[in-house]
């Protein structure tokens, strides 16, 4: 089966010709079917850059990424985007939030409803569907984000620093709560984060990406159960691992 | 006088605007205000009969203004006035909240709509509409079209304004979550930028309607038949005070109500923001 994401060569610098700064270096990585991929690396290594442009929210100014074998021109319904932000629409409730897509796609109303239905119960909103999103905490909103994200059927999610703006406690639930959902989803993701614990806990495998202009340092696939404890001694043995290579990357930016 | 607070939003409320009144009082208040205010009207045109400070028919008194309202209202005089203005401002005003809304939204979100678009209304806007006022009626005359254009000419620009700027002031984020969730073309205007922009749209509505009922009134000034503005000048000619005051208080009302029917909207449309 072909990579459902493949990232070809891609760069990008910002300004102009003469004065152009290199903000990613030339990637190649190929994101596979149902496969979950973090993105991790020092602050301003291009990582949420990358994730941009698979998007279609920035143009490379080098290569190309295709989803599902097409090229990615902007913006599209077939990938989802989970923000740090949220960016829910305020003057929808919960359940309208999550109804935006597939309203756009004109399903017809019976569908939407057990749609709305399915996904507010699987990050357990049911019982907020008719608030407004100034009612909800940052957790809820995130939840809102990823059910609205995930009721749009999406070839595939991307997720830029999606629990950053979250408390520690809250961070983890959430964390324990998307691993949950891929587990019946089985989604193909891409998920950028500068949390090392965060990563492993969630990825099939992470990318460790080099200090600006950002290329691909090194890639660890983690041979972990689906279902993951913090704690055991394989899950720390990937933390030190990658820890150590991250703090390469992180020492390079301070000298 | 202190009362105390029992709930932790009722201090936060206090603390940043102090303590409310109670709600009987407040009304107190406000009613006593503009009691107090026909009751030295009445006091002052009555002092003048009494003595004879000067001639009285210049201030008539509340009383007899109001008693000309009802008068005009049985004989059926005030509602063909009454409808003549509302027809004026309902065509004037709609086309020019549907005009400043599209065209706004349009221009707000698209560069190449705003560079057309802005420079003529920068250049236009410092103009007071009322200096324009004599140029519509030479380019079409002093009949219907040209009072209801001028409307539509004066309340276009608020609308147009605050549309844009509630347009301009939309969160990138929200833009871009709408377009991965597949919205463009019409339904990113009519999901996205409308709603989002929908606030500060309605401020420009509500600035347009005071705007469109002080600028019917003069239009109506000049070469008509009816209309309140054409009551209020009739009344000078043949110095029937309480006409024209009373045309004036029938404008008050009627503007008081448009705006209350904005806010009513508002409210509606705008519950998102502090929902119960």
């Amino acid at each position: 089966m072909p990579p459902k994401i493949q990232i070809q060569r891609v760069g990008k610098s910002f300004g102009a010709a003469e004065r152009a700064t290199p903000a990613l270096g030339e990637i190649d990585l190929d994101v596979a079917e149902r496969e979950f991929v973090c993105l991790l690396g020092p602050s301003g290594c291009g990582k949420s850059t990358l994730l941009n442009i698979v998007a279609g929210f920035l143009a490379p100014t080098t290569g190309t990424v295709l989803v599902d074998g097409r090229p990615v021109q902007g913006p599209a319904p077939d990938r989802g985007v989970v923000f740090q932000e949220y960016a829910l629409f305020p003057w929808l409730t919960v359940s309208g939030n999550v109804e935006f897509g597939p309203l756009l796609q004109s399903r017809p109303a019976a569908e939407r409803r057990s749609t709305v239905e399915r996904y507010l119960n699987l990050v357990g909103l049911s019982a907020h569907a008719d608030k407004f999103p100034v009612q909800l905490s940052g957790g809820m909103k995130q939840r809102v984000a990823i059910a609205r994200a995930l009721a749009n059927n999406p070839s595939v999610i991307l997720m830029d620093e999606p629990f950053g703006a979250l408390d520690a406690q809250t961070r983890e639930v959430l964390q324990d709560e998307l691993s949950r959902i891929q587990r019946v989803e089985h989604k193909t993701i891409l998920f950028v984060t500068h949390s090392i614990r965060e990563a492993v806990y969630l990825a099939d495998r992470v990318v460790v990406m080099t200090s600006a202009p950002g290329r691909l340092k090194q890639v660890f696939p983690v041979k972990l159960p689906e279902v993951r404890d913090r704690f055991a001694p394989e899950f720390t043995q990937y933390e030190a691992d990658i820890t150590r290579v991250v703090r390469e990357e992180v020492a390079k930016v301070r000298e | 006088m202190a009362s105390f607070l029992s709930t932790v939003p009722e201090l936060m409320d206090a603390g940043l605007r102090g303590v409310r009144l109670p709600r009987g009082r407040a009304l107190a208040l406000r009613l006593g205000a503009i009691a107090a205010f026909l009751a030295l009207w009445s006091l002052l045109s009555g002092a003048v009969v009494m003595f004879k400070l000067f001639n009285p028919i210049f201030l008539p008194g509340p009383w007899l203004v109001l008693g000309n309202v009802l008068d005009m209202a049985v004989r059926g005089q005030l509602w063909v006035h009454l409808a003549a203005t509302l027809e004026r401002v309902a065509l004037g005003f709609g086309t020019g909240a549907a005009l400043g809304v599209g065209l706004g939204l349009a221009a707000g979100h698209l560069k190449p709509v705003r560079y057309v678009v802005e420079p003529l209304v920068e250049m236009l806007r410092p103009i007071p509409p009322l200096a324009m006022l004599p140029m519509f009626i030479v380019w079409v005359g002093i009949g219907e079209t040209s009072k209801i254009g001028f409307i539509t000419y004066a309340t276009f620009f608020p609308i147009f304004l605050t549309t844009v700027t509630g347009v301009r002031q939309i969160d990138p984020l929200l833009l871009r979550a709408a377009q991965s969730l597949g919205a463009r073309g019409v339904g990113l205007f009519t999901r996205v930028i409308l709603p989002a922009a929908l606030p500060d749209i309605l401020t420009g509505l509500r600035l347009g309607v005071a705007l469109a009922f002080f600028v019917i009134v003069i239009s109506e000034f000049i070469g008509a038949e009816h209309g309140l503005g054409y009551l209020i000048n009739d009344g000078r000619n043949f110095f029937l005070v309480p006409q024209m005051l009373g045309a004036a208080v029938v404008l008050g009302l009627l503007g008081y109500t448009g705006n209350a029917l904005v806010r009513l909207l508002e409210r509606r449309l705008n519950r998102w923001q502090h929902p119960a």
